[in-house]
């Protein structure tokens, strides 16, 4: 069998292999040289060196993308995570029309980043018109539609991760832990969540490196406005790399900082996790 | 053991998801232009693919007004019918078009017939444009105003010349005249920002009894209607700095027209349909459903505009275009804002055949009666074209307006808005003009936002 399987290994990897190298790889290794290069249109790009990278710092919008994403992110990841685990806790004591609700609450994360932003958007300034203000007025605004809109596309998604993590721990444990007289927070405390840990990683990982990741919601809510103040970093890459003329090679340098800092969080975060979970 | 083996594969497979669509994030712009291409493929789809070969050359042509995004198409139909020769048409969304040349252009198949929007335009495309000098439509095109010219070479033609002001409604205008609280007797009176601000003000302390919202459309500063004010109300200031000293283009601007601005931007503001801190969310759908609707008698945009209001039921009699007057010296001789941000040029990196066969388009657009009958009369084009003036001149009331301002010896304002240094430069005007509009910016943000701006913006696309 094993033999089998190491024979036929290079075919049943072939396809999937060569779909990642042309769609992930090569565009990858692009991105990077191209951020080294002035270009116009990604064909004909020219060696510069490093300065693409130097113009970023003296850039006062993306610091400010830095931080802001970065704020977002703590607030999202927090809220997100929170609500979903509550709301699986629930949705796990088979009360009536469990499967209604959870279809209901995943049903949000179905919808397109950009359908989901302009809907908010109206929603958002439908009630803002009654004060005479709109989405835009503040980056304050912005901030918390962003923060409310991801909030209801993601908790249904962590949901459905952390019900079948709470499924999961086994029910022996839980009897165990009741007959030595453990209250039912302190179950929740030190049988439940030990045991969804794993869950917890995924879950944190995902919505950390979406958060961070953030575009097409940010782009059909605020567009970035009131000057900037409410833009996200995918959205500044965008921004950068069409705003000016010559300023392609400086959007693409922005793209490679960014992606070797969601990695590094990315892996900080899956370390810190990761060291928590139980041995079953 | 197992069982962290499973969850270890998970694991990597849940980050290689996520790397992906990461990667895919670094050029997030693919997106919005990869959906106009597609939505225009059932229209390509028509086209008979089978006679493309036949002249060796097929001619792709990326359209900037989707205006006229389904003429065009019609138009190379025809073209296809007559000679075989194929003619795919693009139209980019509003707004999107630099982003989807800059995509479509990396292409195989890339457009052989693109637009760049003036000087700063050709500033980045210009290793792309093929001269056409030599070229039919160079041949006919009536002055060197109309062209684009990097040394000698032709690089861009203008197709078509616009013109923008402030459109009225006549018959709102003339109930207005008849009632006693009119401040002119006639329109023509309205020849200077102190008449044009009475008139506006009147109006919209009156706005009950006329039967309307307010004297103008809502300045809206959502992203498709506040190239309005960013770029074309902006282009007052500049015009009038320029044409003080004599350049026609320059490194760092130094608002002294900015004052003018400032009250034009003001009387806009504070006479619309809807409060000023609205205006942020505000679309060019609103301000023209406002204005057909007759819930405002002013409404700046230009020729353009024309099939939409008629569409949107109004009739040749209701329109009317005014100057925009920002309170300038001897503005009484000021006429309305005319010129071009559309200029053709063929890609010089396309194959000779494909070369030669855009330029035969071209030449056919421009001599045969059909290509003539289109451009004149379904697009609405006034061309810079010698070939259209036996009988295809465009004709309908805006046009008409412009024309008397020209007969009357009015002196039409230049576009000087492709000079603008970047679209960042735009964008920083735009953000600072509704933030004090809401109120929660002051005019000296629009004044950095404008002269420091320009020389930052100047400086980072040139340097």
């Amino acid at each position: 069998m094993e033999k089998t399987i190491k024979k036929y290994f290079p075919i049943f990897a072939l396809p999937t292999a060569a779909a990642f190298t042309v769609f992930f790889i090569f565009p990858f290794i692009m991105g990077v040289y191209l951020s080294f290069c002035s270009f116009t249109t990604v064909k004909d790009a020219k060696w510069i060196g490093f300065s693409n990278y130097t113009k970023i710092w003296g850039d006062p919008t993306f610091v400010h993308a830095l931080w802001y994403t970065a704020l977002f992110s703590i607030i999202a990841v927090v809220s997100i995570n929170v609500l979903a685990f509550a709301i699986a806790l629930l949705l796990t004591k088979g009360i009536k029309g469990t499967n209604i609700f959870r279809t209901v609450f995943f049903m949000p994360n179905l919808i397109g980043g950009i359908v989901l932003g302009y809907i908010w958007q109206l929603i958002f300034n439908g009630i803002l018109a009654r004060y005479d203000l709109t989405l835009t007025f503040s980056e304050k605004y912005g901030f918390w539609g962003l923060v409310i809109l991801l909030n209801w596309q993601q908790i249904g998604y962590m949901m459905i991760i952390y019900i079948a993590g709470i499924q999961n721990v086994p029910g022996d444990l839980i009897e165990a832990a009741k007959i030595d007289g453990a209250s039912k927070f302190q179950i929740l405390k030190n049988v439940t969540i030990p045991m969804v840990m794993p869950s917890i990683t995924i879950c944190t990982f995902l919505t950390l490196t979406n958060a961070f990741k953030l575009f097409d919601q940010n782009l059909a809510l605020t567009a970035g406005n009131p000057s900037n103040r409410s833009e996200l970093l995918a959205l500044n890459i965008y921004n950068t790399f069409y705003g000016r003329n010559g300023w392609e090679g400086v959007g693409q340098a922005k793209a490679v900082v960014f992606f070797i800092l969601v990695a590094v969080i990315a892996i900080i975060q899956l370390r810190a996790t990761r060291s928590k979970e139980v041995q079953q | 053991m197992k069982k962290k083996v499973i969850s270890a594969l998970l694991c990597v497979a849940m980050v290689s998801s996520m790397l992906i669509g990461c990667g895919s994030k670094t050029e997030p712009a693919e997106t919005p232009a990869e959906t106009e291409a597609e939505a225009e493929a059932p229209a390509e789809a028509e086209a008979p693919a089978e006679e493309a070969s036949a002249e060796g050359g097929s001619v792709y042509y990326l359209n900037f007004k989707p205006e006229q995004a389904d003429q065009w198409v019609a138009l190379a139909e025809k073209y296809t019918e007559e000679t075989g020769v194929q003619v795919d048409v693009v139209t980019a969304a509003s707004g999107t078009y630099e982003s989807t040349l800059k995509s479509e252009i990396a292409k195989t198949d890339a457009p052989t017939l693109f637009q760049v929007n003036g000087p700063v335009g050709l500033a980045t495309w210009k290793d792309y444009c093929y001269d056409l000098s030599g070229s039919e439509l160079y041949k006919n095109v009536k002055s060197d105003d109309f062209v684009l010219k990097d040394g000698d070479a032709v690089k861009g033609i203008a197709y078509v010349i616009e013109t923008y002001g402030i459109i009225y409604n006549k018959s709102i205008m003339a109930d207005y005249l008849t009632k006693d609280y009119a401040v002119v007797s006639d329109v023509s009176e309205i020849n200077s920002f102190e008449q044009l601000k009475a008139v506006a003000e009147s109006i919209q302390a009156n706005k009950e009894d006329l039967g309307v919202e307010g004297a103008f459309t809502s300045a809206g500063m959502d992203s498709s209607s506040d190239w309005r004010f960013k770029t074309h109300l902006a282009n007052l200031p500049i015009y009038y700095e320029y044409e003080g000293n004599g350049y026609s283009s320059v490194e760092a601007i130094q608002g002294t027209y900015l004052d003018n601005y400032h009250q034009i931007w003001d009387l806009y503001i504070n006479n619309a349909t809807c409060a000023p801190t609205l205006l942020s969310s505000k679309t060019g759908d609103e301000a023209e459903a406002e204005f057909a609707l007759g819930e405002a008698v002013f409404f700046q945009n230009g020729t353009w505009e024309y099939g939409n209001l008629i569409n949107a039921g109004m009739t040749d009699d209701d329109l009317g275009m005014l100057p925009i007057y920002i309170g300038v010296d001897g503005e009484e001789n000021q006429g309305l804002c005319t010129g071009s941000e559309n200029y053709w040029c063929v890609n010089s990196q396309a194959s000779e055949a494909d070369i030669q066969a855009t330029l035969d388009f071209l030449a056919w657009v421009i001599t045969s009666d059909e290509g003539r009958n289109a451009m004149a009369n379904e697009m609405g084009f006034l061309t810079p074209f010698s070939t259209f003036d036996d009988g295809y001149v465009a004709e309908n009331a805006l046009i008409a307006a412009a024309d008397e301002y020209i007969a009357a010896g009015k002196k039409s304002v230049a576009w000087c808005f492709p000079t603008m240094p970047s679209e960042t430069w735009k964008n920083g005007v735009g953000s600072a003009l509704t933030e004090y509009a809401a109120g929660t910016g002051n005019w000296d943000a629009v004044v950095t936002a404008f002269v420091d701006g320009w020389a930052a913006e100047y400086e980072a696309a040139n340097n």
